[in-house]
């Protein structure tokens, strides 16, 4: 293989991309040289297996990739703001618009609320880590390399440009040919080996390691959601582990099961596709629900409204979520019985949704509200999320899906619920249980503006794109006709106002960083009601020094109530700990590697990675590492440190 | 994470990290449950389609696959019987029965792999039609999860023979059974649904 056929070349945009590429890598690789952090950083961040380190290393590269995949969007609506641009061709435009999908649901949603899941729900519940520490390191690693897979592709090899959907016969090997959709197929393939990990490691977490008197409806219903979306995950993961297998297969060993020769089925592809793709949407918008719902009760200052409705419908979302993906393409054909089944199920997801909507609005019903950002997040989310829900049951009209399809109405209708509803919650998540990871609060003036900023510019980015949609306009066009001009401009001004509004987000987090004062209590903004509150600030590495009775779901509330903490001296007991080990990141280091040579089908050396990975976890099973134990003394004097005590307290 | 024992549960459920990693497994089996049920439905909906390759029911021959299916239903038995010898706290039964189980299972691939060569080279290969590689994928990948439970088996024999009887070695053992038993119930539903719905149709 020349090296001209190995890297990307040609395009200006790209040689931009490797140069900030090869700055910023060098950069890195400098400063931790200059402040000799090498060391810092394997024996704190590379090898660690505590979950609220791996839940920030997960919001930080999900941040990173909220960044790339927000540079795509602005790179297509900067394409898409006047007629007949130039700025990209047609081959680029299809390689943005697949990354940006990709990239924003695989990349960034998701590892972005695994991120916070990891860091909060062991603190709701009152548990000291996850039930599988080591697991929970490779899960992240598996995201990791998955995720420098994917994003390594737009400059070595070339993007993958069949669309985040990646339609056969589109997608295989006669019409795509070249490693593209391979990266595609295994960069997710890697990414998901971790999220499924991560699912059974959550749900066990919360089966099994719960503080006494805390039944599964007296949790938190942030862990409630949890514990449903890894119901999901563990039953939609598997699906989406074959679909990519069988086209990689497909595409690399000369299969037959999307391809038109041989009898092969190409709209297989789409059912299996959307058989996880549907539930995913649910796996990205149950948890941002359960923030929501977190942050409207803290800030409302009352006990949730409907908790046991809550629940139900968030399990009654979760059992519908695997039974409308066909809504995905009422237009394939499949007759008017089977659309009108969808059809049906499809419209069906509206009422439990609805229950939440009352159930917040009733919570917020002659409430005494808090003003602060998380909350400003979660208000705007309500009516932003239901023009969203309510477009989707115009979709999910069968009959007049057809006219809708392909259109940018679509596009504005998954945006409207993607965007409110999940990173909406990512960004109220983070604000809210910031001062927990970090031991301090982000600003709260500079988090407003980034706030408004980042609203305005999404409505006035897509609400428009409803009108260009019912005007004709369909997606994944590259250029526009003088027709649609004005409001794809108004679209564009909005798309980079958000834009503006993220790096004023990012400002906020090193203004706070230099800034925000660093005293501060456990239960941080003073109106907490579960046990994440109950920890000091910063967390002590075992979380709970002693774990507290619970018996509601507002378990603060009543500590609060009988003056209990956390740090009950004659209950004191050496708490057992995993040891750090860099084991997850070598393996999943040995897999990138042979998923690499696989993209470009080099099969000897990627059977060579798959031994390596093997025998990483025969070295796992014969190590019998049995962790190491904090003892009282370290314990009483950590707590006292960060509870600020004074000598003969 | 607690060590604390209760005497009344087996050596494997003796601690709470134990009862865990069971309960893990358990929900990692659910998981296999949707991954093979994924490959059942594609090569469901692939029958038949054989384009210009042999159709089924002209190469499947009832013997090998009896032979095969009556191998794997005994390594099942006798990965139970390694289990009550466990349980009665005899480590040399353990490893005994637990060997002949590997031994069964790896004739059981012998016999698969002896079946692939065959159907090869009668023209039914991977890239010969949307029916064979329906077939070839779903009956490939128990044949590569037997090979990994294979491998699995052996890494806890050592460990067996350097560790003997443990809450940590039975918990291994354990959890290995119910992925050999899983593996049979998955190859009960490919002897009816692939090879005698295939004989027959």
């Amino acid at each position: 293989m020349q090296l001209d056929e190995f890297f990307v070349t040609g395009e200006p945009l790209i040689y931009a991309g490797m140069v900030s590429i090869a700055l910023v890598s060098a950069t890195v690789i400098f400063l931790l040289t200059y402040f000799k952090r090498w060391k810092w950083l394997w024996q704190d961040w590379l090898t660690t297996v505590d979950h609220k380190k791996i839940g920030i290393m997960y919001i930080l590269s999900a941040l990173a990739m909220l960044f790339r995949g927000g540079v795509d969007a602005l790179m297509m609506r900067t394409q898409l703001a006047f007629p007949d641009m130039n700025f990209l061709n047609s081959q680029h435009y299809n390689e943005v618009f697949t990354t940006h999908g990709t990239i924003m649901i695989i990349f960034m949603a998701m590892p972005f609320l695994i991120g916070l899941m990891n860091i909060i729900v062991p603190l709701q519940i009152g548990a000291r880590d996850f039930a599988f520490p080591y697991l929970n390191a490779v899960s992240f690693w598996s995201f990791f390399f998955g995720a420098m897979l994917f994003n390594l592709s737009f400059v070595i090899g070339g993007a993958p440009d069949a669309g985040w959907t990646n339609y056969a016969p589109l997608a295989g090997s006669e019409l795509s040919p070249g490693p593209g959709i391979n990266f595609y197929l295994l960069g997710l393939q890697l990414a998901g080996i971790g999220t499924l990990a991560t699912g059974i490691n959550l749900m066990v977490t919360i089966l099994r390691m719960r503080a006494p008197g805390m039944t599964l409806m007296k949790m938190p219903i942030f862990t409630w959601s949890t514990l449903i979306t890894t119901f999901i995950i563990i039953f939609a993961f598997p699906i989406l582990t074959v679909a990519l297998a069988l086209m990689t297969i497909d595409r690399i060993f000369g299969s037959h099961f999307f391809t038109l020769t041989g009898e092969g089925l190409p709209m297989m592809w789409a059912n299996l596709f959307w058989m996880w793709g549907h539930p995913e949407v649910y796996i990205v918008i149950l948890p941002a629900f359960g923030i929501f719902s977190e942050i409207i009760a803290t800030f409302a200052q009352k006990q949730l409204f409907g908790y046991k409705t809550m629940v139900g419908a968030i399990v009654i979302i979760a059992g519908l979520s695997f039974v409308v993906w066909v809504h995905h393409f009422f237009t394939m054909g499949a007759g008017a019985f089977v659309n009108s089944v969808f059809s049906i199920t499809t419209m069906m997801i509206a009422i439990p949704t609805g229950v939440k909507i009352f159930n917040w609005l009733a919570t917020l019903y002659k409430s005494k509200i808090i003003f602060t950002t998380p909350m400003l997040w979660t208000l705007a989310f309500i009516p932003s999320f239901t023009i969203g829900g309510v477009t989707g049951v115009m979709l999910g009209m069968a009959a007049a899906d057809y006219q809708y399809h392909n259109s940018y109405f679509l596009v504005s209708h998954f945006h409207y619920v993607l965007i409110p509803g999940t990173v909406f919650a990512c960004f109220a998540g983070l604000i809210f249980w910031y001062p927990k990871m970090f031991g301090h609060k982000l600003n709260e003036r500079i988090g407003k503006w980034a706030f408004w900023l980042f609203l305005i510019g999404f409505h006035l980015c897509f609400f428009p794109q409803y009108f260009l949609g019912l005007d004709g306009m369909a997606r994944r066009i590259f250029t526009v006709g003088p027709e649609w001009f004005t409001l794809n401009f108004l679209s564009t001004i909005g798309a980079f106002v958000m834009g503006l509004g993220f790096i004023i987000f990012v400002h906020g987090i090193i203004y706070s960083f230099r800034f925000s004062p660093r005293d501060i209590e456990g239960d941080s903004w003073g109106y907490g009601r579960t046990l994440e509150w109950a920890t000091p600030t910063p967390i002590p590495k075992y979380n709970f020094a002693t774990v507290p009775e619970v018996d509601s779901h507002d378990a603060l509330i009543d500590m609060k109530e009988k003056g209990e903490t956390t740090f009950d001296r004659s209950k004191l007991k050496p708490i057992h700990m995993p040891s750090y080990t860099g084991q997850p990141f070598i393996m999943m280091a040995i897999l990138f590697f042979a998923s690499f040579a696989l993209v470009f089908e080099w099969i000897t050396l990627a059977v060579i990675g798959l031994i390596g990975a093997i025998v990483m976890m025969f070295i796992r099973s014969f190590d019998y590492d049995e962790g190491y134990h904090v003892e009282v003394d370290e314990i009483i004097e950590t707590e006292r440190k960060a509870r600020r005590m004074t000598d003969d307290e | 994470m607690s060590e604390n024992k209760t005497d009344a549960l087996p050596l494997e459920y003796s601690t709470h990290q134990g009862q865990m990693n069971i309960v893990g497994f358990w929900i990692f089996l659910a998981a296999e449950i949707a991954l093979f049920s994924t490959l059942f439905a594609t090569y469901a909906v692939l029958f038949g389609r054989t384009a210009d390759s042999p159709a089924p029911a002209e190469l499947f021959e009832a013997g090998t696959v009896l032979i095969m299916t009556f191998i794997l239903l005994t390594s099942s038995f006798t990965c139970g019987l390694a289990i009550h010898n466990m349980r009665e706290g005899s480590l040399k039964g353990l490893m005994v029965w637990l060997a002949l189980t590997l031994v069964l299972g790896l004739s059981f691939l012998g016999f698969e792999i002896y079946e692939f060569v065959h159907y090869v080279s009668e023209g039914a290969a991977l890239g010969s039609s949307a029916f064979w590689s329906g077939f070839f994928v779903l009956t490939g990948t128990h044949g590569v999860h037997v090979t990994l439970g294979i491998g699995w088996m052996i890494a806890i024999l050592i460990q067996l023979k350097q560790r003997g009887l443990t809450a940590v070695t039975t918990r291994k053992v354990f959890i290995v059974g119910l992925y050999w038993h899983f593996l049979d119930v998955i190859w009960i539903f490919i002897f009816t649904s692939v090879y005698m719905i295939g004989m027959v149709v």
